[in-house]
């Protein structure tokens, strides 16, 4: 169904990945949280102490038990929540932001849902059709600018969502979850889009997820949280290259490590 | 996908022989879709003609006819009779001028306040319980009471016609704009979009389905609405429901007859006509068993 359509976007991907833009201020900490903590009014304590650091052009994942908080970090990052102690800093123009469900309008279609963004920052609509155009071909979904979500596929839609996201520029990359209501091989499939995604944007992304192997896959960290209140119990790099083929899931040195990513959740959620 | 079978009649045609869609929707032959959709209620018509002819030759003796007129009476009598007919159908132009007027009126109204209340807790809290005491009064004792006020006119039974009719455009309309989930309201907060972005772009679009149902409930209350007022307020230009009232004191049964048949007749096409108007507005993203995408 999409083969008309990846196959115009696999070409413009691949002009795009012959000149990677070049990543400003690899140093600096794109976010960064210190000591931060979060109190619910009710009492409860979502996240305790966390403190850490991303940089542009990585993407670093954080897996724990549910409920352990990691949703309600992103919020933080955000700035959709305040923390309760701690400080958190993130140049806050340029965030992209993709939640667990698509939350696409049902009444606009994929176009119209990707251009919202620019529309609600004002964006002229010539400049704003442009970004919505790049944006759409970038996550392949040429051919269903004119649908309306409730004809797309889980998948589709999630990839208009991250489309309505790119059209910001965004430096930092927020995910929640996104493809944890998919079915394995679209999973899978999503993963590797994301990636040629990062590859050509390099963006800085944090990633929440349940999934140990989406999280090595993706990654080059791995944060482990702790049930709640949320602590960061661990943080493991990950050594592969990108690009990462998809065979690299069945490699030895990606099964030992997230094995290892594995047992330390285990024990975090005992 | 709907559309398409409708460009290409012989690639639906085609489509006919294989398996089911997924979508549950097989296509179908327009005749066979016809008699579906006219077949039962044409059936219950019958069924119910045939009872009241039971009734009126069965247990009414002639003398006592005059009760139950034989439906080919109140034909000739009510549909066929020129002059009786007319006098009816003026009345039912009448009643339907009040009843659009006024329920273009709660409409407006009905939105008005919805929006309102929708963009502070505390406007909703002060408001909503007179839109609930507007719904459990009974608006029949009110009827005199506007006509004492605002005299017998076009405008008084306009009134009436609003009262029956704007609650459920309110309580509708305001579900509607109060059904947008957090993420969504997420997501116009992290871009910063202001209080009348939302609300053009976010909670106007979600309610429409919501207002629609409203607006068709309403639709079916301003008849009954404009004929109540008409029924008590007897003077000024009389509507079908004066009418109504006209017949039964003199006893001219037929003709009561026509005149329940007219006034049912614009209640429900006003009922459909309010559904269509939804189901054009939302119909290519909303569906109404599965709710939004």
């Amino acid at each position: 169904m999409t083969n008309a359509g990846t196959a115009a976007s696999a070409q413009i991907r691949a002009d795009a990945l012959q000149r990677p833009p070049p990543i400003r201020n690899r140093d600096l900490p794109l976010l960064s949280f210190r000591a931060v903590s979060k109190k619910f009014t009710d009492g409860t304590e979502a996240i305790a102490d966390v403190s850490f650091e991303t940089h542009a052009g990585t993407i670093v994942s954080i897996v724990g038990p549910s409920g352990c908080g990691k949703s309600t970090l992103l919020r933080i990052a955000s700035g959709l929540s305040a923390a309760s102690a701690g400080e958190v800093s993130l140049d806050r123009t340029s965030v992209g932001y993709v939640f667990q469900d698509a939350t696409l309008l049902p009444w606009r279609t994929v176009r119209r849902n990707v251009e919202l963004f620019a529309e609600l920052r004002g964006v002229q609509k010539a400049e704003r059709q442009r970004l919505c155009r790049e944006a759409i071909a970038l996550v392949g979904l040429e051919g269903f600018e004119n649908h309306y979500p409730n004809a797309l596929s889980g998948g589709m839609r999630m990839r208009a969502s991250i489309a309505r996201s790119l059209t910001m520029k965004p430096r930092a990359f927020l995910f929640d979850e996104p493809f944890g209501a998919l079915d394995e091989i679209s999973r899978q499939r999503l993963n590797e889009e994301l990636l040629r995604v990062f590859l050509v944007e390099r963006f800085g992304g944090l990633l929440v997820t349940h999934s140990v192997y989406e999280a090595v896959y993706l990654s080059s960290r791995v944060l482990v949280m702790s049930a709640r209140p949320g602590r960061i119990i661990a943080d493991i790099p990950v050594p592969f290259p990108y690009p990462r083929a998809p065979g690299l899931r069945f490699e030895a040195a990606f099964a030992a490590l997230a094995g290892t990513v594995s047992e330390i959740l285990q024990k975090a959620s005992e | 996908m709907t559309g398409n079978d409708r460009e290409h009649p012989a690639a639906a045609a085609v489509t006919s022989a294989g398996p089911d869609h997924g979508d549950g929707k097989r296509p179908e032959r327009p005749w066979h879709n016809l008699a579906r959709i006219w077949g039962p209620p044409l059936l219950v018509l019958i069924a119910l003609n045939g009872i009241w002819l039971l009734l009126t030759y069965v247990l009414l003796e002639e003398r006592q006819r005059f009760l139950l007129p034989p439906p080919q009476d109140v034909v000739r009598n009510g549909l066929l009779n020129w002059r009786n007919l007319s006098e009816v159908l003026e009345g039912l132009w009448s009643t339907t001028q009040v009843a659009m007027v006024g329920l273009m009126i709660a409409i407006v109204l009905g939105v008005a306040l919805a929006i309102l209340m929708s963009q502070a807790r505390s406007i909703e809290r002060s408001l909503y319980p007179y839109a609930v005491v507007l719904q459990t009064i009974p608006v029949l004792a009110l009827v005199p009471l506007i006509g004492f006020w605002f005299g017998f006119t076009f405008w008084s039974r306009v009134i009436v016609v609003v009262l029956f009719s704007l609650f459920p455009i309110i309580t509708n309309t305001l579900f509607g704009l109060q059904s947008v989930g957090p993420g969504m309201n997420d997501l116009f907060t992290l871009h910063n979009a202001g209080r009348f972005s939302r609300l053009w772009r976010l909670q106007l679009p979600a309610t429409m389905p919501a207002m629609f149902a409203g607006f068709r409930i309403s639709a079916g209350l301003s008849v009954i609405g404009a004929i109540v007022g008409d029924f008590f307020f007897r003077q000024g230009q009389p509507g079908i429901g004066r009418l109504i009232d006209l017949y039964a004191q003199r006893l001219e049964t037929e003709q009561l007859f026509t005149a329940i048949l007219f006034s049912s007749i614009l209640g429900v096409v006003v009922f459909w006509s309010f559904g269509l108007i939804g189901h054009r507005v939302v119909r290519s993203w909303y569906d109404p068993t599965r709710g939004p995408a």
